[in-house]
């Protein structure tokens, strides 16, 4: 991935953001009534930002991310990725669901490898990659091994694998770990944040865990109950590499007091 | 006992106690054998008669395969247009439910008229029994595909064709092979019932001459080939599905 393109655009005195969320709404239709879901939502990352969308279950956060992704249109407003707007499936997208939603008839390595068979990428530099990045998470060995055979967070370990293979210019994220338990959730936090730094990818990381937010973002938007609309934004300013310790900070606690306080927990 | 061992013990010692039940039962109550033979007068038929057996055996067991096959080449492409097509799908599954009340064996002399005495006819009976079962659940397994997949296919720019043999149809083979086992099972039946309705060759017609003969072992074989057949039959459909669908093998192991 490219490094030197982070530097510039962190380092030029006001540079056009990398990604942009620009008065975004988005309206369904359920039963023939209208559903406004989210509702005049703007944000803006840079290259290289970790970027969490906090907020309660079901508020149309993974709306937000799914247009990002292209795969719904937005009723309004503008969506951009490196000055291209968004409005359709793009190449150079990865995403993690919450369920690792592996094919449970390929291995471990062709389903890393399914998004580079799909772009015609499918070469021994490919192979190469995949048993480098299975061996960044962990997984060396299990190449060959079914999904079946593996548990829970090594599933999920698969998915992030199949995720970045193709290096994309974004990673979208869908409450990744929140079918985890909390040991293997704090271990895949961490790991999450190895893959980050090693791959310089753009990560947007939709959860409704506040601690797991600060603990992985640059920043973190927190949005309302539906209609999704946002009532803070936090910027992280605690420095990577982060750690367990980095949870017991007074500035952490006292963004997670902020969050709270804005998601309406505590007043 | 071990696992392995109980798993072959406990089935031969069931039917080792139902033919011994049925050998006394004939001996002690002295049921004539056009009633019923004993079960060592089968097999002397059945070892008597080997040749007739498995000539007719054999026959019976084309007329399955190709009925079965006919069903799952037929099934399969209208299951998937079912799926794909609305139009397609509102026209004609009504229709197709509908048929299925027809009771299969009304419609073997129309076959019969159709396709003559011949191995023909069988297999149209074959097929007509057992491709329902291929439909339904063929359908049933490519709807029953992760929304998730199909979104990760999306996000990819899969075209459709890829999105339906890399994501759709291998999520819907093990819904598939369930319809393939029960059509494979139900093609034996369908090919019997047109054998009865008007054939001179077959097992089924070989059971009817034997009845007809008051030959009661040579029925009784007649009937345990054709369980022994469709035994085999539905164990070729169950290799097929090992060595299709690895993964589901290797979690079978896992009990």
């Amino acid at each position: 991935m490219s490094g030197s393109v982070t530097k510039d655009a962190k380092g030029a005195g006001a540079p056009a953001p990398f990604g942009r969320v620009a008065n975004v709404t988005k309206t369904f239709n359920a039963a023939g009534q209208p559903v406004v879901a989210v509702k005049d939502v703007s944000f803006e990352f840079r290259k290289g930002d970790l970027i969490s969308l906090l907020g309660p279950s079901g508020c149309g956060k993974t709306t937000v991310l799914k247009m990002m992704g292209g795969l719904i249109p937005a009723t309004g407003g503008l969506l951009e990725l490196a000055g291209k707007a968004i409005n359709a499936p793009f190449p150079g997208v990865g995403v993690v669901f919450q369920a690792p939603t592996l094919m449970p008839w390929r291995s471990v390595l062709g389903n890393v490898l399914f998004p580079m068979e799909v772009l015609g990428k499918n070469d021994v530099r490919a192979k190469a990659r995949a048993h480098e990045i299975l061996k960044l998470v962990g997984l060396e060995g299990f190449e060959n091994a079914y999904p079946r055979q593996l548990s829970g967070g090594m599933q999920q370990r698969v998915a992030l694998c199949r995720a970045i293979i193709h290096e994309p210019s974004i990673l979208l994220m869908d409450e990744p770990f929140g079918a985890l338990d909390e040991l293997t959730r704090l271990e895949m936090n961490d790991l999450l944040l190895d893959l980050r730094r090693v791959t310089g990818a753009t990560v947007l990381f939709v959860t409704h865990s506040i601690s797991e937010a600060i603990y992985l973002s640059d920043q973190v938007v927190v949005f309302s109950r539906r209609p999704a609309i946002i009532v803070k934004e936090l910027t992280i300013n605690i420095p990577y590499p982060r750690s367990s310790k980095t949870r017991f900070l007074p500035e952490f606690t006292d963004l997670e007091r902020q969050a709270s306080v804005a998601l309406g927990i505590v007043h | 006992m071990s696992g392995r061992a109980a798993h072959i013990m406990f089935p031969l010692a069931g039917t080792a106690i139902i033919l011994l039940v049925w050998h006394y039962y004939v001996v002690l109550f002295q049921v004539p054998i056009v009633v019923l033979p004993t079960p060592w007068q089968v097999l002397q038929a059945m070892v008597q008669e080997w040749k007739v057996l498995g000539e007719e055996a054999w026959i019976t067991a084309l007329e399955c395969i190709y009925g079965f096959a006919l069903a799952m080449g037929i099934g399969i492409p209208i299951a998937v247009i079912m799926t794909y097509s609305r139009i397609a799908n509102q026209m004609f599954y009504p229709l197709l439910v509908a048929s299925q009340s027809i009771p299969k064996v009304a419609v073997a002399p129309i076959l019969l008229v159709w396709f003559g005495t011949g191995i023909k006819s069988k297999l149209a009976m074959a097929f007509v029994i057992a491709f329902f079962p291929v439909v339904v659940d063929t359908a049933t397994g490519l709807r029953s595909t992760s929304p998730e997949l199909i979104e990760l296919a999306r996000s990819l720019q899969c075209t459709r064709l890829q999105t339906f043999f890399k994501i759709q149809l291998p999520s819907a083979l093990p819904s598939i092979f369930s319809g393939a086992k029960i059509a494979v099972t139900l093609s034996v039946i369908g090919a019997v019932i047109g054998e009865f309705i008007g054939s001179n060759e077959g097992l089924g017609n070989l059971l009817l001459t034997a009845n007809s003969q008051l030959n009661s072992p040579l029925v009784w074989a007649s009937l345990t080939v054709l369980s022994v057949l469709g035994v085999i039959l539905y164990g070729l459909v169950v290799v097929a599905e090992k060595l299709l669908m690895p993964w589901a093998v290797d979690a079978d192991l896992k009990h």
